[in-house]
């Protein structure tokens, strides 16, 4: 579509186009060179700053892989907890029964209307109150809590997106040789719908990774974040070289994902062995719920 | 049990997100805009400006973005984007932030929109001699809002939960006063329930009325 809300180009056009470029080229190269100027004039541009990263291993080893290995465990964690609360969550939705369904809908639409780093911060206070957790993993568990609780919720919603997008002959083909409710959930639509849902999951895992930096920044967890935070102190005040450093890392991480997921999903759509059904990266976002209070963007 | 509440600003920490909010939706509405209309227009190098943009931002978490517009911006080069007080500076930069964050998925769901509007219209706008900035303006970006106010809803509502993320940098919104409060008093559960009915507040009734405008607007096809 996008390619086609304008005719292939005349030479009127391309001269036009040219002087476009020449004219936005200008506009980024101005406000480039401020940008250079404003860093060179807090000499956050010297060479010391910036040095650490480029000659020794040391900011490598004992800043940004801890904080990296501490950002992949919390993702980790929360994942294997979220996804199977989320799986019967989002099949207890679908349930026929209003006294499994309705309690079910309620949990979730709550945990997916209230910010992460509320749940957070409930969490801290709680291992701290309730539990014996000693105060050094309490951060962990915390941040960890805080992912499992809206992740499951928006699992549920993806889980029960992508059962709803299978055709609806399945089930009645599962019915029609006499399989229980149970049986036709878990041997026919739950193994269909899961592969629908792969990219839909994947792309999730980006939303998990970023929000383990909320933990970082307000509960004094040792992830990625942090550990730049503690890094520009012990080099000099790097911080424009270290926020770039962490920064190019999570993109990294992040675009890695992200690609995966769109190629998973585009080479699911290619099968012809499934129904066809795919929960997309972008519908994802939206699923069920019925529009309410949705938004997996974090 | 509840006398402790009068000791605090409750009502003006909401306040202070919802400022949050809605300054960042009504600027990320319109650099999303334009991003989607640098990404669908016809000059390469404003369509790849876009794309990296879009691509860039979407993978950097928000607390990364929020903090360095405190510790780098603020703290390293001193922008303070006219405000004289730390405490201003720090609810515009974090109104940046959220910004520069918001409108990349700003993009996404309008171009989703744009998406959904039919190739023949385009080309009938073309037909009648529009140009490319008249074939959106006129034809394609009026069909395309109404039939993204859902994503958009969606982005509305996933940014009312991030401006939470100013917390970070102290901003005195919702998120911080709870923190704060939590830690002086002993009243866990009561206190995250008024935060968690709090934002419930803000979001569901946003996600229930947009919902029903998205339907009301939506070009039936």
């Amino acid at each position: 579509m996008s390619a086609l809300l304008y005719d292939a180009q005349g030479p009127r056009a391309k001269r036009r186009n040219v002087l476009f470029t020449v004219a936005f080229l200008a506009v980024l190269a101005a406000v480039l060179w401020w940008v250079y100027l404003t860093l060179k004039d807090s000499g956050q541009l010297e060479w010391v700053l910036w040095e650490p990263f480029f000659t020794s291993s040391e900011p490598w080893s004992t800043y940004i892989w801890p904080g990296l290995q501490n950002t992949l465990k919390a993702a980790v964690l929360a994942v294997i907890i979220a996804l199977p609360l989320g799986a019967v969550l989002g099949i207890a939705r679908l349930s026929e029964h209003a006294w499994i369904r309705v309690p079910a809908g309620a949990v979730v639409e709550f945990f997916r209307a209230i910010p992460v780093l509320i749940l957070m911060i409930f969490g801290l206070a709680l291992f701290a109150e309730y539990t014996n957790v000693s105060s050094d993993d309490r951060p962990l568990y915390a941040v960890v809590t805080g992912l499992v609780l809206y992740n499951a919720s928006v699992l549920a919603e993806i889980v029960r997106a992508g059962i709803l997008s299978l055709p609806k002959g399945q089930s009645e083909a599962a019915m029609a040789i006499g399989l229980r409710k149970n049986q036709e959930m878990r041997l026919v639509l739950l193994p269909q719908a899961v592969t629908a849902m792969l990219p839909a999951i994947v792309s999730q895992l980006v939303v998990i990774v970023k929000d383990t930096a909320l933990g970082g920044a307000v509960l004094t967890f040792p992830e990625l974040l942090a550990s730049a935070n503690t890094m520009s102190g012990y080099y000099g005040a790097n911080t424009i070289a270290s926020f770039t450093v962490v920064a190019v890392i999570f993109i990294a991480l992040n675009f890695a994902l992200t690609s995966f997921a769109s190629w998973l999903e585009r080479r699911l759509r290619r099968a012809k062995k499934s129904t066809g059904a795919v929960v997309g990266v972008d519908e994802a976002q939206i699923a069920g719920g019925g529009g309410t209070a949705g938004g997996g963007v974090n | 049990m509840f006398d402790f509440l009068s000791d605090y600003d409750i009502l003006g920490a909401f306040w202070t997100t919802v400022q949050l909010a809605l300054l960042s939706a009504v600027g990320s509405l319109i650099w999303g805009t334009l991003l989607a209309a640098m990404r669908v227009g016809p000059v390469p190098l404003m369509r790849g400006f876009g794309t990296a943009y879009v691509n860039l931002v979407r993978n950097i978490p928000l607390t990364v973005i929020i903090l360095f517009t405190s510790l780098g911006l603020y703290q390293a080069l001193n922008i303070t984007l006219g405000a004289d007080r730390s405490d201003t500076a720090n609810f515009r930069l974090a109104v940046l932030g959220l910004i520069a964050y918001t409108s990349a998925f700003v993009c996404e769901a309008l171009r989703s929109g744009i998406n959904t509007v039919p190739v023949g219209q385009a080309e009938a706008a073309r037909a009648i001699g529009l140009s490319f900035s008249q074939v959106l303006r006129l034809v394609v970006l009026p069909q395309a809002f109404r039939s993204a106010v859902g994503p958009l809803t969606n982005v509305l509502i996933a940014l009312t939960k991030n401006t939470t993320v100013a917390a970070a940098i102290g901003v005195a919104e919702a998120a911080l006063l709870m923190k704060e409060m939590i830690e002086n008093e002993a009243q866990l559960l009561l206190i995250s329930a008024i935060f968690a009915f709090g934002f419930v507040c803000l979001t569901l009734p946003t996600g229930l009325i947009l919902g029903w405008v998205g339907k009301k607007v939506a070009v039936k096809r």
